[in-house]
This record gives structure tokens, C-alpha cells and sequence, in this order.
């Protein structure tokens, strides 16, 4: 197990490395002309080269990397060219609250999506086409417009709560509430479809095996079986799209944070990579994947607890 | 306003479809070259497949647009890179399962060359899947387009849906209405293509399915041509005994999904005493299994006893719901699966499936149920139960696994045990171990046994009565000897001539039951 553990987190390094590697090159390449960017148009070319040079830019790719690199694994990212605000502190609190609407949205959907998901699969009949029907739309309608479409709803004509903001949690928890739960739905909804078509489609699949059978055989009732059989066995797919709903809601909330203007990495996202603020928008992708690697690396320690044949593999 | 959306209309599809062209291209060549000739080859692409999905698309498409500059063209493009693992993976997996198929190799063996196998071969195989994800892409693409022209980052000089929603959005508050057509394009757009990828797939998996049920035989012809069944006279030693199931005139059919009914089971009387060991024989596919499963309640989805009766010791089993069920099940009436295997649920030790329906049936303790369970362990011959108890079910072979089922089955002490194929899928050498365990079994616990099988051997070691089943009736029915000796029906005797060949002596027979009796 612990083996495991230790050979996902070096995978989880390298895979770091190969994207932060390629970021960078990407940057480097497109970039432009930041240093006249940073200061505007009308300085002049002397103080633009003083501030290439200020910044490392004239030095050729690697090294730049390389030194980037070699600060980041200490942990400091650099400063923001374009605010000089840490990179670490910049991204670090916006994170709180990229992380806070994609987590809500996750748990959301996770509890609804299996409800919907076992009582298509147990049910049958008319649920199943109902819970399928709500599923394929909630699927297709992008999330922007559901996004778009609460707005419009409950905070411009009905004012139940605020159409734009965010209150931090620790000022006032019921603000904090009122802030994130139009942009936690929006991003739910589509999450909420795909996971329930997984559930739906595993929990058919786990009630079809013989053991079910030859549970119920043995006195049990179907019930017992469904909940502690059944939804053990179809947990494992359902997590594993869970996995990709939780990377997928990381891109969707830049989306989402943009229409209820929350500050939360989409918007940081938006604005350094628009600037080319290269620290910026490395620590976004590290983070980003840092999270992948996580997510991923607890979905799988999951499955393995749900399975044991999973275990150790 | 009409004339503007229809040119966003325009451009906003064709660019979706440059993310889908890019991403089939990409996709499916990978995964074609991939799962076709492995090697380095497909470890490089599948670990690059791993890293683009762990990206979340958004941010690197707005890195793009950093680098590359508002193009609707490219970042379409580059969003198809990001979506070809969805081909890739598809693909990949219908090329590693076709490609060591025989056809493939008697293809490869042919002479023709690997460009031509993959496009006779592979590709067919792959071709409405890949259709189906086109679809729901073309759709995402559509969605992730109008979501970054939205946010303002798209290529202001070209009109889109996106574009047009952000004007929209910028005057919500005078004029929400500028933002419904775009809004109803893009949303309309996309269910459209999710029912269409869909409905698409719901007719592909229909014509899988029908194909598959008829190659298990479930749909059967019409019944054998109804005779009287041949009955023998009961001798001494078998009459004896009040009957403990009944069965009368029992029809099974399932609902098929135009609404007809195809019947399996066309009208069988069967008895069984108490203490009896009853011998329901005959091949697969003569509804011999349906029956059992019309005893138990279990019959699959869609099955169900059309007509007649199943009285088992006074309680009314045909069309009875789960609660009378459950009050039999168990306790009254165990079953023994035939593969040991899958019968096991595989996420919980052998040790919790044995102890929670003792738990649930007897209303034993966990400390007395895990108690009996281990003694059961023993008892049906597992060399270590402490060990066995613990252990999950992909940790012991199937004799062993079958072992536990049987100590399952009869952990309630039941009257009726029905054993469905119990040694058909384990080793020769396994096979009579667990013969020899269900008759001392059944002679300890004084259970009633209906034994389904498809081989006299089995039936000439164990039983006491024999029903011979065919096409959904019993054509035969009586003690094991008369049968043996006086078989009247022409299929019992062409059964009876299969084991014959094998080389079983016929007279080990009376021999045997005489020793046993």
C-alpha cells in the first residue's frame, strides 16, 4: 500500500515536471514583448531592455526554466510582474475559493447523482426514463448558460441572492452561503448528469451479477443487497468519474467565477494569461495540476479501500 | 439581429468541427497504430493520453490564446487535441480486443497486409462508437467555444454564438432578451447533439443485445411436440416421504421489449419429497435452470411465471411477492449457484458473506454467526477456515470458493436445496469431492435436494428421482434405476447413450445405491 502511495506521488512529480516544462516553453515562445507590456507604450527602448533584462527574459529559455525551476521546488514561486504580489499568496487565495465552489459541487453531485443514478437503475420503468431524460439535458446544456440562466432567475428577478461577489467564509458564513450557492449549482448541474449516467450504468451492471443472486438466495432482502453489495461494487466507475468531473469543474469554474465574478483562479487565469504575467500563470498551472495529481492519487486509494482487488495493483 | 446569428450560426459549427476533425484525426490514428502494433509506440501514446486528460482544457486554452492570439480556428484546434484521448481511448480498447481475434489472424494468416485488415477489419468494429463521440464533441466543442468567446477571449472581428451572448450579458439588466437566441442556438445545439449521440448508441446496443440473448439460447422455439410424459412407477425405496414441493402446470416466460412474451417453460408438473434427492436433467437451454429460479423467486428481469402453481409445504410461491419470498429464502429453500466464481461478491471477505444472512435469517449475534461460520467451513472441507473466513474471494481457487457456497447455502439449515449445475464448472478432479460433500450434506441436514444438471453420471451418483426436461417440458419422470434401466423417451436414451460412451459401467450403478442405501 504504502509502496503504492510512494509510486503514484514520484509519477505525480514527473507528471509536474513535463507540464510546468511545457508552460513554460509555450510561454516563452509566445510571449511577446512583456517588458514593453509592464511598462507601457511610452517608455522608452532603454528602460524596456533594463526591465527584459531585470526580469531574466534576455537569458535563453532553459536557464530561465531552470531557475524558475530550481525556486520552485524551495517553494517560492516569484513575484507577480505585473502586481509584484507572491505568486504563492496570489494563487493561494484564490485557490480557497476555486477549491470551495468545485468541492460544494463535487459533494452535491456525488449525493445526488447517486440517489438519481440507483433509483433509475433499481426502479426501472418510467423513473429510469425520467431520471435519463434529466440527465442527457443537464449533460448537454453548457454550464454557462445554466450559470447565466440562474442569474438571470434568482438573482436579478427573484433577488434570493446576490448576482455577483464573494464574501470569505471567515468574515460571515452566511454571506459566505449566499455567495457561492448560485455558482456551486451551476457547476453541479452538468457534474450531476454525467456521474448519474455512470451510477445508473454500474448499478445495472453490479445488480445483473450472480452474487446478487445468490446473495437474495440466502434470505437477504433486495434492499440490503442494493445498498451494501450492489453500490460497493458500482462505486469504483462512479468514483473514477467523479475524478474527471472534479479536473472538468476546475476548468468550468473560470467560466462560472467569471459570471458571478468571484476571485477565484479563473479570474486570475484570465487576466495573466491576457498580460503574459509568465510567474502568474505558471503558479496557475502548477497548482492546477498539483490538484490533479491529489485528486487522483485519493480517488484511487478509494477504490482500492471499495475493492480489495484493486488493492496494491 | 436574425442575419447575425445566422453567420455566428456558421462559424460557430465549423469551427466546432475543426476540435472534432483534429481530435479524430489524432485519436483515432493513435489509437489505431497503438492498439494495433503496441510496443513503444503505444506506452508514449497512452502516457500522453494520461497527461492531457489530468489538464483541465480551460486553462490551457486560455494559455493558448495567451500565446497564440484570439483565433476561433486554433483554439478549436488545440481544444481536438485535448479531446482526443476520448478517440484514442475508444479506439485503442476495440484494437487491442479485435486485434488477437481469429478472424484477425486468419486474415493476417491469409496473406493480407496490416493496412488492409485494419480498414476490412478494425475499423468496422470501431466505426459507430467513433461516430457516437463525434457527436457528443462536436456538441463540448460547441459548448467550450461559446463559454471562452463568452468570457470576452474570443476573436472579436468574427460574430459567434459566444460573442453574441456576452453583448447580451453586458445589457442583462435593460435587455435580457438580446441574450435568449444565442443562448436558445447554443443550448439547442448541443441536446441536440447529445440526443442524436444517444439515440445513435441505444440502436447500436439493441442490436448487440438481441444478438446476444439468442446466442445464450433464452429465446426459445416452440415447445417439443406435447406428449404424455412417460412416468414410472415408483419403487420401494423412492415413494416414501410427505411431498415438500410441489409444482403444477408451471409456464415461464419473458416480456420481450415489442411487448410479446417468449416462453421457456411450457407447462411442467414436478414433486419433490422431503429428504429426496430429485434429478432435473437435460441440455441447456431446456428450461430446466428457469424452473429452479421460478422456485426460488430469482427468475432474471423481464421473467416471470405466466401460469400454475408452486406450493411448497403449504405456501403459494408462484406470482408471490418479495415478503413471502424472503420468509422462505434461506431458511427454507438454499440454492448452490454453478460458477463458484462470480457468485462471490468480490469487495467483501468470504468470512462477511457467510455471517450477515445467518445474522439477518436466524437472528444470530455476530460472535455466534461467525462461530457457526467457521464450523460450516470446516465442515464442507476447507483445510484452514480461520484463514478462509478472511480472505476475499479472488484469494481462493474455485473448488474451494464452491465449498463456501455450499456452506452458505445450507447455514440456515434449509429443507429444500437447489443446486444448479454445482461441479459443471470446476476441475474433474474437484468435481466428485463435491458430489461426495452434497450427499453426505444432504443425508446430515435431512434436506430435500433438486439437483439441475445436464449429466447422468451426476444424476446416476446423487439422486434418488429423476425428471428428464426438454424444450421447456418434462418428457420423463421416476426413480433413477427404472430410468436407468427401462428409458422410454428417445431423448432420455440418447442421454443415457452419451454417458455410455464416456465408459461409465452401468452396473456400478445398482452396485453403489445399494451400499449408500
Amino acid at each position: 500500500m504504502l509502496s503504492f502511495i510512494v509510486r503514484r506521488l514520484l509519477s505525480g512529480a514527473v507528471l509536474l515536471f513535463v507540464i510546468t516544462t511545457v508552460a513554460y516553453a509555450l510561454l516563452y515562445v509566445g510571449g511577446g514583448d512583456i517588458a514593453r507590456r509592464i511598462l507601457g507604450q511610452n517608455a522608452t527602448q532603454e528602460a524596456v531592455a533594463a526591465k527584459a533584462a531585470e526580469l531574466g527574459l534576455d537569458r535563453p529559455l532553459w536557464e530561465q526554466y531552470g531557475g524558475w525551476l530550481s525556486q520552485a521546488v524551495t517553494g517560492d514561486l516569484g513575484r507577480s510582474w505585473f502586481s509584484g504580489q507572491l505568486v504563492s499568496v496570489g494563487v493561494s487565495s484564490r485557490l480557497a475559493v476555486t477549491l470551495s465552489i468545485v468541492i460544494g459541487a463535487v459533494l452535491i453531485a456525488a449525493v445526488i447523482a447517486v440517489v438519481l443514478g440507483v433509483l433509475a437503475a433499481v426502479r426501472g420503468g418510467v423513473v429510469d426514463r425520467i431520471v435519463q431524460f434529466i440527465s442527457v439535458l443537464g449533460f448537454a446544456i453548457p454550464g454557462f448558460l445554466i450559470a447565466l440562466g440562474l442569474v438571470l432567475v434568482f438573482a436579478i428577478n427573484l433577488r434570493l441572492f446576490k448576482a455577483t461577489g464573494y464574501v470569505p467564509i471567515t468574515t460571515d458564513v452566511g454571506g459566505w452561503i449566499a455567495s457561492v450557492t448560485l455558482p456551486v449549482i451551476a457547476l453541479a448541474i452538468g457534474a450531476i448528469a454525467s456521474v448519474t449516467q455512470q451510477v445508473r450504468g454500474s448499478v445495472v451492471d453490479a445488480l445483473s451479477r450472480d452474487y446478487v443472486r445468490t446473495l437474495r438466495s440466502r434470505g437477504l432482502g433486495s434492499g440490503r443487497v442494493v445498498y451494501k453489495h450492489v453500490l460497493r461494487n458500482a462505486g469504483g466507475p462512479a468514483l473514477a468519474i467523479l475524478a474527471v468531473q472534479f479536473v472538468g469543474l476546475l476548468g468550468g469554474a473560470v467560466i462560472v467565477e467569471q459570471i458571478f465574478a468571484l476571485p477565484g483562479l479563473g479570474q486570475l487565469a484570465v487576466q495573466s494569461t491576457t498580460n503574459g504575467d509568465i510567474p502568474i500563470v505558471m503558479g496557475l498551472v502548477l497548482a492546477t495540476a498539483f490538484i490533479v495529481v491529489i485528486v487522483n492519487l485519493l480517488i484511487d486509494l478509494a477504490q482500492a479501500a471499495l475493492n480489495p482487488k484493486v488493492r496494491l495493483s | 439581429m436574425l442575419s447575425r446569428l445566422l453567420a455566428a450560426t456558421q462559424i460557430s459549427i465549423a469551427a466546432a468541427l475543426v476540435a472534432v476533425v483534429v481530435a479524430l484525426v489524432l485519436g483515432v490514428v493513435g489509437g489505431l497504430l497503438a492498439g494495433y502494433y503496441g510496443g513503444w509506440f503505444d506506452s508514449v501514446s497512452s502516457w500522453l493520453t494520461g497527461l492531457v486528460m489530468a489538464l483541465p482544457g480551460i486553462v490551457v486554452l486560455l494559455a493558448a490564446r495567451a500565446v497564440l492570439g484570439p483565433s476561433v480556428w486554433l483554439s478549436m484546434a488545440i481544444f481536438g487535441v485535448l479531446m482526443s484521448p476520448a478517440f484514442f481511448r475508444l479506439v485503442y480498447a476495440s484494437v487491442t480486443a479485435v486485434r488477437n481475434e481469429l478472424y484477425v489472424d486468419a486474415a493476417r494468416v491469409s496473406g493480407l497486409r496490416d493496412g488492409r485488415i485494419i480498414s476490412r477489419h478494425i475499423l468496422s468494429v470501431v466505426r459507430a462508437p467513433v461516430i457516437i463521440q463525434s457527436a457528443m464533441i462536436t456538441g463540448i466543442a460547441i459548448a467550450i467555444q461559446s463559454g471562452l468567446e463568452f468570457l470576452g477571449l474570443g476573436d472579436l472581428s468574427v460574430p459567434t454564438w459566444g460573442s453574441m451572448l456576452s453583448d447580451g450579458f453586458a445589457k442583462i439588466y435593460n435587455a435580457p432578451l438580446l441574450m435568449l437566441w444565442p443562448s436558445l442556438a447554443i443550448g439547442l445545439t448541443c441536446i441536440s447533439l447529445t440526443l442524436l449521440a444517444n439515440a445513435l448508441r441505444d440502436a447500436l446496443e439493441r442490436t448487440v443485445s438481441t444478438r446476444r440473448r439468442r446466442r445464450e439460447g433464452k429465446v426459445n422455439g416452440a415447445p417439443a411436440e406435447r406428449t404424455a410424459v412417460v412416468g414410472h412407477q415408483d419403487d420401494a425405496r423412492a415413494a416414501t416421504g410427505e411431498v415438500l414441493l410441489s409444482v403444477r402446470d408451471l409456464h415461464v416466460g419473458y416480456d420481450q421489449p415489442d411487448g410479446s412474451l417468449t416462453q421457456v417453460v411450457h407447462g411442467i408438473d414436478l414433486d419433490i419429497r422431503r429428504g429426496e434427492v430429485h434429478g432435473l436433467i437435460g441440455e441447456s437451454g431446456s428450461g430446466k435452470t428457469q424452473t429452479a429460479f421460478s422456485v426460488l423467486g430469482l427468475l432474471p428481469s423481464g421473467g416471470r411465471v405466466t401460469r400454475g402453481t408452486i406450493d411448497f409445504g403449504g405456501i403459494q410461491l408462484a406470482g408471490a411477492g418479495e415478503g413471502v419470498f424472503r420468509k422462505v429464502r434461506g431458511k427454507r429453500i438454499a440454492y448452490v449457484p454453478q460458477e463458484p466464481m462470480s457468485n462471490l461478491d468480490s469487495a467483501f471477505t468470504i468470512g462477511s458473506q457467510l455471517v450477515e444472512p445467518m445474522q439477518v435469517v436466524l437472528g444470530l449475534s455476530k460472535k455466534e454467526a461467525t462461530e457457526r461460520a467457521l464450523a460450516l467451513l470446516a465442515r464442507v472441507g476447507l483445510p484452514d477456515p480461520k484463514k478462509t473466513f478472511a480472505s476475499y474471494p479472488h484469494e481462493i481457487s474455485g473448488g474451494q470458493a464452491q465449498r463456501v457456497l455450499i456452506a452458505g447455502a445450507v447455514s440456515c439449515d434449509p429443507e429444500l436445496l437447489i443446486a444448479d449445475e454445482p461441479t459443471t464448472a470446476l476441475d474433474v478432479t474437484v468435481q466428485a469431492e463435491v458430489l461426495d460433500l452434497l450427499r453426505d450434506l444432504q443425508a446430515e441436514f435431512g434436506m430435500a435436494m433438486l439437483l439441475v444438471t445436464h449429466n447422468f453420471g451426476v444424476v446416476a451418483d446423487l439422486c434418488d428421482r429423476v425428471s428428464v426436461m426438454q424444450s421447456g417440458l418434462i418428457v420423463e419422470t421416476g426413480p433413477v434405476r427404472s430410468i436407468f434401466n427401462h428409458a422410454e423417451h428417445p431423448y432420455t436414451q440418447s442421454l443415457l447413450d452419451a454417458i455410455l460412451e464416456d465408459g461409465e459401467p452401468r452396473g456400478t450403478l445398482g452396485s453403489r445405491k445399494e451400499v449408500s442405501a
